[in-house]
């Protein structure tokens, strides 16, 4: 008998041409695409760079510095006018909050920073008090010390004058804080068993579902003031926090209930078998488990709501794009759409982004857990 | 005696404690909460109307409007038209930019998705980032860009960017030619017509012929065929009787053609690259969804790589894409609505904003747009349903 000679494995083969080869040339076509798509980024990248970058302004003190007339009076531009961010930056972060008291909107931001940095510590026990917090006690302190007290000898500032990125994170930040306890309580009134209830809730969310956001802010910002009684004003922003959080919980109510229906019907019936009743099952049986399903989905739905809360700009409330668009009709600094645009876009572009790959990460170890 | 026959009675159910009866104890008390909220709102609107001297009723659609609107491209409005007028040219000006939206997002949606999955590192990775950049972008920043930005620095009409001597860009717009019918082009329409219903008779004979004999018919060739013909030749017998008037510079301005002002463009752009974003999302997951063991035994039963891919792959991805695609659709229309944010005249800036402003009649205005977008949305999200019930997997 003979015996076989054992082979050797065949070796991974890891060269830069291998790669080039499997992933730009492994066709004719795919090399015409490869070429092509390179060509493209020729002819795009060094202009941007060469006007981001290279020519760039980033110091001095006027405009002047980032464009002025040559001999025959014709303008001369040179690259990017980060100047122009430069000067405006403290606008575009707080609006009109005075300066002296921005300290209080820093203040405001780090409690939240330092909060949800404890949910994130892995064997710390007490999220719960963590979460308590955040949704209970957080907004009271937050609107003391936002709008301000006279008798916690903290100065009051009209909301009027809130306003650059600070407002947009608040009205994001309060769509979430008010639109998940909505969305919850709606979708539970969607799955109820309760007639009046149900049909109730399908029209509250598929209402407001169906119109676009704008209507629901026109309609905040025109109608709102009819319908209470004649003498009570309601301020310009709150009325924009409600349509916002009413849009936001309708979405949020089709996200949760769509956790609840994965969830296994023996769940339901295993709490119901040990005895809970309808609100103790929920809190403690079903809502942690659906909840926990649904994070991507909440986390998609917020960020949906965070860009949609440029929108109030429509309705001249001066969150971050408006702070922009105002700063480009200043005469002394008109005629830098680009970097206002492109600022406000990174921004966005940044919080969004790391955003959706938390959502991404979520979503990737809730299929591991599951298929175990 | 009967001491040992003692029967357990079971017990009275207490009617206070029953299911139904707390059941109908919480909804009319959620009833009567509701009822009553309502009929405070309403309360408190008609006083406030009153006190501020707000007419009310539907009336006003018939008054005269005292206002132009610049761009129509349909019907016309000027000062002595009627407030239901405004409302139809804002409504024609929304259906058009969400047609085009949809048009120009699909078709790009479908490539940058497709793209995404290509074997080629550089497409893929372009695709890629170009599905991140836009979609976390807010819509209303693009369209500001677009706008304020980018068309801003386009040239005057004097020097447009000129393509092939029909289409024209400058700070205008963009300017198009148009196509003029001439006698006979009913005639061509009339031709046309009748050759789809041919193609489509023809389609259900040979379906039925496949499904009894198992023979195929070369049906694409010969609807192409059937099509074109006929066409061509009516077309020549009436000598071509569609011409294309084109946009001409006189003076400072573009005469003739058909122009697509620049708050379309930027809208239109804006909308359609935003869109084409989520849709590319759409088709990567539903071509990903399909497993490749459906590949496999397609080509095992002897179908040629073009029929696996029309028979095989793209009816089953259609079923996963056009659920969310529809609702893309939604999303597009519904955001249309930002065209207020650069004077578009569409639905909401010329009737819940200027005619609003106008008459005052908010709850009016407010109600009737507010039902058009809502009708909208139920038509779309019942027929959604009705396609997932046709369209779903039936187990047998």
């Amino acid at each position: 008998m003979e015996i076989q000679a054992t082979r050797k494995p065949p070796k991974v083969q890891t060269s830069i041409f291998i790669w080039l080869k499997d992933n730009l040339f492994s066709t004719w076509y795919n090399s015409i695409f490869t070429l092509f798509g390179l060509y493209i980024l020729y002819l795009v990248l060094p202009p941007i760079f060469q006007w981001a970058i290279l020519d760039a302004v980033w110091t001095g003190e006027d405009r002047l510095v980032c464009e002025w007339y040559d001999e025959n009076k014709r303008k001369e531009r040179a690259g990017a006018c980060w100047l122009y961010i430069k000067v405006w930056l403290n606008f575009f972060t707080y609006g009109f909050y005075p300066d002296e008291l921005q300290w209080r909107v820093n203040l405001t931001l780090l409690i939240l920073v330092v909060s949800v940095a404890l949910f994130f510590i892995p064997n710390f026990k007490k999220k719960h008090y963590v979460g308590i917090f955040l949704f209970v006690a957080y907004p009271i302190i937050a609107f003391f010390l936002l709008h301000g007290n006279e008798q916690l000898g903290l100065e009051n500032v009209k909301t009027h004058k809130w306003g650059g990125a600070f407002l947009t994170v608040l009205l994001g930040l309060i769509g979430i804080i008010f639109a998940l306890p909505l969305g919850i309580v709606l979708a539970l009134g969607r799955r109820s068993k309760l007639p009046v209830v149900k049909a109730l809730s399908i029209m509250f969310i598929e209402f407001w579902r169906g119109i676009p956001l704008i209507t629901v802010l026109f309609f905040a910002a025109v109608m709102f003031p009819l319908f209470v009684p004649q003498g009570v004003e309601i301020d310009n922003l709150l009325r924009c926090i409600v349509g916002l959080t009413i849009f936001g919980g309708a979405y949020m109510a089709e996200v949760v209930r769509g956790g609840l229906q994965a969830l296994p019907k023996g769940q339901y019936e295993a709490a119901q078998s040990i005895g809970l009743g309808y609100w103790r099952m929920m809190s403690l049986v079903i809502m942690p488990q659906a909840l926990r399903i649904v994070i991507p989905g909440i986390v998609n739905t917020f960020i949906g709501l965070f860009k949609d809360t440029t929108l109030v700009s429509i309705i001249s409330l001066m969150d971050l794009l408006l702070t922009v668009f105002t700063s480009m009709s200043n005469p002394d600094w008109m005629g830098f759409p680009f970097e206002g645009y492109i600022f406000a876009a990174t921004g966005f572009f940044i919080f969004c982004f790391a955003l959706s790959r938390y959502s991404l990460s979520v979503e990737k170890k809730l299929m591991v857990s599951h298929h175990k | 005696m009967n001491t040992n026959t003692q029967i357990i009675k079971a017990p009275k159910e207490d009617i206070f404690k029953s299911g139904k009866f707390r059941s109908f104890v919480v909804q009319s008390i959620v009833m009567i909460l509701v009822i009553s909220f309502i009929a405070w709102v309403v309360n408190n609107t008609a006083t406030n109307m009153t006190a501020n001297g707000i007419a009310h009723g539907f009336d006003f659609l018939w008054e005269t409007s005292w206002f132009d609107i610049g761009y129509l491209p349909f019907i016309e409005h000027t000062n002595s038209h009627t407030y239901f007028n405004a409302f139809l040219v804002g409504l024609l000006n929304t259906v058009l930019v969400a047609v085009l939206g949809i048009f120009f997002a699909t078709i790009l949606g479908f490539l940058i998705g497709v793209g995404r999955l290509s074997d080629n590192w550089i497409i893929s990775r372009f695709c890629g980032s170009y599905i991140e950049v836009l979609r976390n972008i807010p819509l209303l920043l693009q369209i500001f860009f677009w706008y304020h930005a980018v068309l801003r620095i386009l040239p005057r009409a004097k020097s447009s960017i000129n393509f092939s001597d029909s289409f024209f860009l400058n700070l205008k717009g963009l300017f198009i030619p148009k196509p003029i019918p001439e006698t006979g082009f009913n005639a061509i329409l009339f031709i046309g017509i009748i050759s789809i219903l041919c193609i489509i008779f023809l389609n259900i004979w040979a379906k039925r012929r496949q499904n009894i004999t198992g023979k195929q018919f070369p049906i694409y060739s010969t609807s192409f065929t059937i099509f074109i013909i006929p066409v061509f030749i009516v077309s020549f017998l009436y000598n071509h009787p569609l011409s294309w008037e084109q946009p001409v510079l006189k003076g400072f301005n573009f005469k003739g053609g058909f122009r697509l002002i620049p708050e379309l463009l930027a809208l239109l752009l804006a909308l359609s690259l935003y869109t084409a974003s989520f849709i590319a999302e759409n088709v990567r997951s539903g071509i990903l969804a399909i497993s490749k063991g459906q590949k496999e035994a397609a080509a095992a039963v002897g179908l040629k790589p073009g029929q696996v891919l029309r028979l095989i792959v793209i009816p089953q991805a259609m079923r996963v894409i056009i659920p969310p695609l529809t609702s893309q659709y939604l999303n597009l229309t519904k955001n249309s609505s930002l065209a207020v944010a650069i004077a578009y005249p569409d639905l909401v800036h010329v009737f819940a904003g200027t005619a609003l402003m106008q008459t005052g009649q908010a709850v009016e205005i407010l109600a009737i747009t507010m039902s058009v977008y809502l009708s909208l949305s139920l038509t779309i999200s019942l027929l959604m349903n009705w396609y997932n019930s046709a369209m779903a997997l039936k187990d047998r």
